[in-house]
Formats: structure tokens, sequence, C-alpha cells
């Protein structure tokens, strides 16, 4: 049976957080009434000429510098005709053969442009489904309608609906860290349509793609294009061939359904936006768009692994910035004994989170960035064990508080290596005496009910690695 | 005393108005009277209540001004000649109308025109055609025609209209005033309900060059809220020359020769006769591209038209009809408001113009049409490398008898002939009276590079006061209802 490969490029849509709409003064919202945010202009009306948006430029220009592309000096509106009731001029001013940016790379992926363009308005289906379908009226909220959006698309690059997901995380990262958007795809201010086609490995010919719209979620994406690689690897191998079509995919049932095939493509019949001036993009511009970069996730990982922490530690950390911000701060705080870089990445990535709630930041724990690095800096330097500071770690998830006082009051600091711990090990060794024979014998896997026992008895405080060497002294081995 | 309000010119009222002489509410009243008893249908909304006093010391201090229909203006009628728009009342005003009447020029009416600026004979207004009033068996021209003949006919002191092809210019040539496309972008287009967006730019109508000059200095500028809009580099002087000495006039073979009738060619070189009297040099040049600049324009024009009336889909505003059977059918709701609410040029050129645009087809049509237009724009770069302004007759024939072409929209367009080249270059052009061929005014256009207003104006003042054209029986005549309009005599009747 022939084995697919999947070939992947996305294209997303980001508004934009400038405080006005691309092409007029209206103040950007969200959650506001409906229609109290218009104008002439983004309404359409008879007479009003767009005037574009400076700081969307500006925006535009960060994103192009971000991921690299080559900026035009010149670019131009193009206008995008088509009917629909949220689009109150019948067209979409957009950019078409003369992008903004031109090329570039994130990571893996290529990207093939990046260009301005105007949203358009949010219609709202009444009736008992909220589908379009079924409805008995719809309404038109011209609120959103004019909402600055970048469109990115990239190359087909991508090769799984997984490595899809992990790519956008990256992105969305990137484009908060610019400050360019809030990039909340609840909120729709991030949406992605992917271009998914399938080839037998190894072969270079691309397959037929289809164009699957806009889900609303990381979650749906890498559904969505799971679901359509496998539609589409049903189709080949039962000697079927892939139409050229858009869809869309259904969250809730799994489905995927056409929402109109290549006969009925659109002709939007692009032509240049007579009412807009070409984009001269001058000096000025780009030194301003230059001097406004942050420190972007890919450079942020090449620093952490110089910290020391492993690869996998480091581009987590990046590429989820909040992540890696807190840990920064707890890195940051002034605590002694510090803790040691990678160790105390292992408490954020792996002891904290596993303790808090899905999608819950550590930013928005009780556990401060200063506790936890106090905490990890108190394991490494042996004054609690690695049991012990969990469970402190777990009252810290609770109720918040300093480490210190906690290990204090609860009476939890190590054991040191003296009398008490060796008496204790000695009762381990008495109370178990199957272990015992097994040990000798040389099976160094049976050792664990003896330091459980340790550890019970100790209440945890007794630290891992001196236990063991207890035993070992204590049964002469 | 009101027969005598109606002959002051605009700048000689705006004298008068600033010396205390007259009153501006009483200069309004006289006009409101005419414009309310006219019968050329010049108007299709004109005010009432009570206008709001000029601002102290503006400089046209009460001027009463006819605005086309298509120049959105707050509150009141703004159908741009559609049944699509109409009674549709934008929420705010053209930016030009608002300059105008800051600087003291109240709306006094609105005025008749093609329906969306699409015609060169008013007859494709959905509110019925305009009458010359020089004959009212012909058409004024168009697509200002209300502008046009309301000026010509003494109904308004001056008014504003726009021009995309030739519609100022023909429009005034047909009816005997003076007409003025500026530089494209001298004037902001916010507020004008658009045609042809490259193309489109607001003018005066007037009833001589100096009223011309006066309106276009209180209309020029940029704003922030068009952005093909333009800082004019200086200020517009009112003309004082009399003489054309130094001035070179190029007169290119391809718009003075084929396809300009007998009458308005005599007319024409009569007049360039009495240029040189003046000191003009005259020669003759060469825009060989220029015959094929209606061609250009009849790609170019429309394509902007389908997308910019792509708004007009009963959603928002205006017309809207469902489809009885099918309440909930978008589509149907579209097709049915389009139908019904366009008028048939307007349709034609939709479809030409989404044609052209269409995939495939892009590249043969707007594109070679965009080329042409290049090759215009550079014929005319090289042309006033040798003379100061260019010299053609304004429109190919005098005033058309009403209907002699609304069956043949090739014998139409081609009464832009002569003007569509300089709307292509997006250079100025005035149009201003010549003579009378058969009883019924010539027009003559002078145009210059871009920004050269001030010089345009000075000569075209100076042939103005040489040929001592005289407007004044027609204008007369309109509101009184004479059976010959030439016959009319000063009387100010509707007044």
């Amino acid at each position: 049976m022939t084995d697919f490969e999947p070939v992947i490029g996305l294209e997303i849509h980001i508004q934009l957080a400038t405080r006005t709409k691309m092409f007029c003064g209206c103040e950007l919202s969200f959650g506001d009434p409906p229609n109290t945010h218009t104008c002439p202009v983004c309404l359409g009306l008879p007479g009003a000429l767009p005037v574009a948006n400076a700081r969307a430029i500006h925006f535009g220009l960060m994103i192009g510098l971000a991921v690299g592309s080559q900026l035009a000096p010149r670019s131009i509106f193009h206008r995008k005709n088509y009917f629909y009731p949220d689009l109150p001029k019948g067209y979409q001013i957009s950019q078409y053969d003369e992008p903004l940016c031109l090329g570039g790379q994130l990571a893996e992926v290529c990207i093939h442009r990046v260009h301005l363009e105007e949203d358009a308005a949010k219609l709202v289906h009444v009736g008992a489904s909220g589908r379009i379908h079924a409805s008995d009226a719809s309404i038109v909220d011209f609120n959103r309608g004019g909402t600055p959006l970048a469109e990115i698309v990239t190359e087909p690059d991508l090769r799984s609906a997984e490595q899809a997901g992990e790519w956008l995380r990256l992105l969305r990262t990137t484009m908060r860290q610019l400050g360019v958007s809030d990039v909340n795809m609840e909120e729709g201010s991030l949406r992605c349509d992917a271009n998914i086609s399938v080839r037998p490995v190894g072969t270079r010919e691309l397959g037929t793609k289809t164009e699957l719209k806009n889900m609303n979620s990381f979650r749906f994406i890498e559904r969505g294009i799971r679901a359509e690689i496998a539609r589409q690897e049903d189709i080949l191998r039962s000697g079927g061939r892939v139409e050229q079509e858009t869809l869309h995919y259904d969250p809730d049932s799994g489905r995927i359904t056409s929402l109109r095939s290549k006969e009925q493509a659109h002709d939007y019949r692009y032509f240049p936006e007579p009412d807009l001036v070409p984009v001269a993009v001058d000096r000025q511009m780009l030194d301003d768009a230059a001097a406004a970069m942050p420190e972007l996730p890919a450079a942020r990982a090449q620093r952490l692994e110089q910290l020391g922490l492993s690869e996998e530690s480091a581009r987590r950390l990046a590429f989820e910035g909040e992540l890696g911000d807190y840990f920064e701060q707890a890195l940051a705080a002034e605590v002694d004994p510090a803790p040691a870089p990678q160790a105390l990445a292992n408490w954020v990535l792996a002891d904290l989170l596993a303790r808090l709630d899905d999608g819950q930041s550590p930013a928005d724990s009780r556990v401060t960035p200063a506790a936890l690095a106090t905490l990890s800096g108190m394991v490494a330097a042996k004054q609690v064990s690695v049991g012990a500071a969990r469970q402190v770690l777990d009252r810290l998830v609770a109720e918040g508080g300093d480490p210190a006082s906690i290990i204090e009051v609860e009476g939890l600091s190590a054991l040191d290596g003296g009398d008490d711990l060796a008496a204790v090990v000695a009762a381990a060794l008495a109370a178990n005496a199957d272990a015992v024979e097994r040990v000798k014998a040389g099976n160094a896997k049976a050792i664990g009910p003896i330091v459980g026992y340790v550890m019970r008895e100790t209440k945890g405080r007794a630290d891992g690695g001196e236990v063991t060497r207890l035993v070992g002294e204590q049964l002469g081995i | 005393m009101s027969a005598d309000l109606l002959e002051l010119s605009a700048a000689a009222a705006a004298r008068e108005l600033a010396a205390g002489e007259i009153a501006a509410h009483e200069l309004l009243g006289v006009y409101r009277a005419r414009a309310v008893a006219e019968e050329l249908n010049c108007f299709t909304w004109v005010g009432d209540g009570e206008a709001p006093a000029p601002p102290p010391g503006s400089p046209l201090g009460g001027v009463p001004l006819a605005v086309k229909d298509l120049f959105c203006t707050e509150g009141v009628p703004s159908q741009s000649g559609s049944r699509i728009l109409e009674g549709y009342r934008p929420p705010y005003t053209a930016t030009v109308v608002e300059r105008l009447r800051a600087a003291g020029a109240p709306l006094l009416a609105k005025t008749n025109q093609d329906e969306f600026a699409m015609g060169s004979s008013n007859e494709n207004s959905a509110f019925g055609p305009v009458l010359n009033p020089w004959d009212r068996t012909r058409v004024p021209g168009g697509s200002s025609g209300g502008s046009a003949a309301a000026v010509a006919a003494g109904l308004a002191p001056w008014a504003l209209g726009t021009d995309t092809g030739g519609s100022i210019r023909q429009p005034a040539a047909l009816c005997g005033i003076v007409g003025m496309k500026p530089t494209y972008g001298a004037v902001s287009r916010y507020g004008m309900i658009a045609f042809a967006s490259s193309l489109d730019q607001a003018g005066p109508l007037t009833r001589d060059v100096t009223d011309a000059a006066l309106m276009l200095r209180h209309m020029i500028g940029r704003d922030k809220r068009d952005a093909t809009s333009l800082s004019f580099p200086h200020e517009i002087a009112l003309p004082s020359a009399e003489s054309l000495a130094g001035v070179r006039l190029g007169v290119p073979a391809e718009l003075s020769g084929e396809g300009i009738e007998d009458g308005v060619l005599d007319s024409f070189m009569a007049a360039l006769r009495r240029a040189e009297e003046l000191g003009a040099e005259i020669e003759q040049v060469s825009l060989p591209h220029a015959p094929h600049a209606l061609s250009a324009y009849y790609v170019i024009a429309p394509a902007e038209a389908s997308s910019n009336l792509a708004r007009f889909d009963g959603v928002r505003y205006g017309l809207r009809i469902d489809d009885p059977a099918h309440p909930n059918d978008l589509l149907g709701m579209y097709t049915r408001t389009r139908h019904d609410g366009f008028g048939a040029e307007v349709k034609r050129r939709i479809m030409l113009g989404t044609y052209a645009l269409s995939s495939g087809y892009y590249d043969a049509y707007y594109g070679r049409a965009q080329r042409v237009r290049t090759k215009i724009v550079e014929d005319f770069r090289s042309v006033f490398e040798r003379v100061d302004f260019v010299v053609t007759p304004t429109s190919p024939s005098v005033a058309f008898p009403l209907g002699s072409r609304t069956g043949d929209p090739l014998a139409m367009y081609l009464s832009d002939f002569c003007t569509v080249p300089m709307s292509l270059a997006g250079i100025p052009a005035i149009s201003i009276p010549c003579g009378l061929s058969e009883g019924l005014p010539v027009g003559l256009q002078l145009a210059g590079p871009a920004f050269s207003e001030n010089k345009l104006l000075d000569a075209a003042h100076a042939i103005e006061r040489k040929l001592a054209f005289d407007p004044t029986p027609a204008r007369m005549a309109g509101g009184a209802g004479g059976p010959d309009a030439r016959d009319g005599g000063s009387a100010g009747a509707g007044a």
C-alpha cells in the first residue's frame, strides 16, 4: 500500500492592534453594542473614501522584519470585488501582486508573502440554529468591518497537522511578542485557513489541494487538517481523484463539507485601488519599524540555550512566551542558594504546569517566580529533598506563600546523613527482609520498598541519594 | 431690482455683499424664487427655510451655490441622478461643498445630472432630461447638465459640477458658459458619489472666467480624507490678463479636424484668429495617441464604475426590492434592486467594466487601456515642451436635439472626443464660449500642464474679453417660460 505525505500551507489572518481601523478613524472594538463604531467610510456610504492607516503599515513592516521578508519600497492596494452583505463597498481593499512584504522564513517554514487588507463586517444569524442555514434573518454588525488585517501566507512547507499546530503557536508568540496583535483565536484576532494536499512519499509533484476555511481554535486546526488528510488519502487509495474545492470543517461532527468547487470559484476582478496612492516605504518608516522590534522567540531560544538549557526546554520557553517570561523572572530573582537554569526550567515546565489547570499560565497562579526559584535553589543545595519540595509546591499552588517558611513550619527540611537517618534506614532493612535478600543478590531495583519505607517514615524529607548510599553502607555492598 | 441682482456675476455679487450694497438673504431669496419656478428641470431639490448666515467676513459673503446632485449634502437628497438613491439623504457633506459654504456660498439647490455622471446629454437622469435654455428642444450636454443649464439660464449665480471625461466642459460649451476641470487631485473628491475614481474631479460652472477662478480658489487644497488630493502649490489668483503676447497655443491636428462639425470648426478658427490678434503664437501640434483616448476611457471608466457602483446593493441605504415570493433570497434581492434601480446606460457600463476586469481579459482590456493612458500623458508632456496650452473645440457639435443620440451609444460617446484626452492625462482644462453656430453656443477648450490653473485662467480671461461673447439673453429667459428662450429678454420674471 502506498504511503502518503501531506503537504500543508497556511494562510493566517491577524487583526492588527491599531487604535483605529485600516481606512478610517473609527476605533477598534470587541464586544461593544453593534454598529457603534462606524462612519461613512467603513459603512461604504456613497462618496466616502479610504485613507490608509500609517500604524497598520508600521505593524506590517514589523511583521516583515520578524520573518525576514523583503520589504517592498513601493506596494499598492487592490480591490477584490465580490458581493456579500458583510462587505459594504462590494469590494475588499487588499493587496494583490505588489504586497508590502515578500518572502521570508519563520523556523522551518518559508513565508510566501505578508500583505495588508481590511476585515469584513460580522454577520449574526438570527434564529434557532445560529448558522446561516435555517436562520430567520441575518444582521450585519459593522463594528468589525474595516479592522486592519495582516495576511501571512506560507509556502507549502508543513508536513503534518501537529507540525502545523506547533508552527502556528510559534507564529502566535512571535506576533504577541511584536505587540502587533492580540492573536486570540477565540476572539477572531487570529484566523487560519489551510491548503492541504497529499502525494505518494518520495514524489515531488504536488497533489490537488483543497482549502480548509477558518478553523477557530488550535485544537480544531489540528483535527481539521488530520481529518482532511485522511479524507484525501481515502479518496486516492480507492482510486479516486481529489477535487479542488473550498471546504468547511465542523468540529462538532468532525465532518468536512464543501463550500464551493473550482467551477464556482469567484472571479474577484482585482484591479489597483484608484482611491489610494501607493505605499512608499521610506528610510524613516524602516528605521521606526526596526527600532520597535523586540527580541523574537527564535532569538530567545538561542539565548536560553546559551544559558545551559536543553534545546527542547529553550524552544518551549521561547515559543510559549509567557512560560519564558515566568522562567526568566524566576531566574532573575535574587535568591540564595541560586537555582541552576535547567533544574529551574524543569520545575516550571514539568512540576508547576502539571499542577495548574489546562491553559492556566504560571503568571496567573499563586506561585510567584521568586518562590519557585527559592524552592529550586533549596533542592539544588540539598536543603530539601525533591519529594518534600513537591509537597511544598502543592501548598504553594493551593495557597501561595514562601517556601522557606512552609518547610520550616511543616518540618520538611532535609534530614542530613547523620544518625537519625541511619537509624531509619536500619529499621527499613529490618522490616523488608525479602527486599534485602534480592538487593544482596544483585537486583538493584529491589531497593524500592526499602527507600519507600524510609520516605514514609521521614515524610519525604530524606534525600533519595543519601538513603541509597546508607543502604549500601549498612548492607556492606 | 431683482433683475439687477440676477445680472450680477458671482464675483460682482460677492463685492456688493461685502460692501453692504445687497443682503445675502435677499440674494438667496431671489434665486430661490427663480429656482422653484424654473421649467428646464435643472434642479432635483431647492432649499427653503432659513439659510444659515454666511460666516462673518467670509470672502463669498453669501453668493448662493447650485450643487450637482452627486455631491453629498447632509440631510439633503443626494441621489446622483439615480433611482437607486432616490430620496437618499447622506449624514455628511462633501469636503468641497463644505469649503465653499465656509467661504460664504450657501447651498441654493441640487442640480439634475446624468445618472452617476454617465452621459453627455443629461437624458440618463432618473429625474428626467434637462432642457437647454438656448433651445428647449435640445440637450444641455452632460453629465453636469443641470448645473450648466441653471447657470446659463440665470437660475443660479454659479454651480458646482464634476468632470470625468468632459462632464463640466461639454455642457458648459453647449450652454454657452464657462466650465473648468482642475488638475486631478487639486480638489478633494471626499463626498462626491464616485463614477470613475481615477478621473473624477469637481470644478466650477460659471458665467465668466473670473467667477471660475473665484470658485476654484475656495475649492482647492489637500484633504486628509482624500488620499489622492494634493496640496496646490499656490493660491488661485483672479485673472487680469488682456493680452496673449508671447503665449504659444498648440492646435492638435487630431482634435481639430475630422469629426468636428463645420459650424463649430468655423467658430473655433475665428476665435483662434482673435487670439492671434492678442499676440498669441499659434502652431499645429500632434497628440498622436489622442484618437485612442476614447477607447481607453471607455474601458477604464466603466471598469472603475463597475466596482464603485457595487455598494448599491439594497443592504444599507437606497432602493431595496425583495422578491416577494422569496424574501430571504439574497441574490434575488441584489438582482431585483440593481435591475430596477439602475438605468440602461449605467447597466451597460457596469457590464462593460465587469467584462474588462474579468480574469483572462484584464491585460487585453484594462491593462492595454492603462498603457494607452500612459502614452497620452507622454503626448501632452512633449507638446507642453513646445507650447503653453493646447486649444481645441470643446465639443464636436453644438447642442443636439433631445432624443437624437439616445439610441446610439457610440454617437453619444463621441461627444467627449475632445475632452477625454485631458481627463486621462489628469491636466486642467477650461471651456469658454467662443461664438455661435446655428444660433447655438460653441465652446473653446484650453488645456495646460498640471497645476497651470492660474496661467490657464489668465489666457482664458484674455480671450473671453476679446471675444465679448454675450450669454445674457439665454440666461435671463430660463425661468420666464417664454416659447423661445432666446427671445426671453432680461425680465427675470421668475423672481
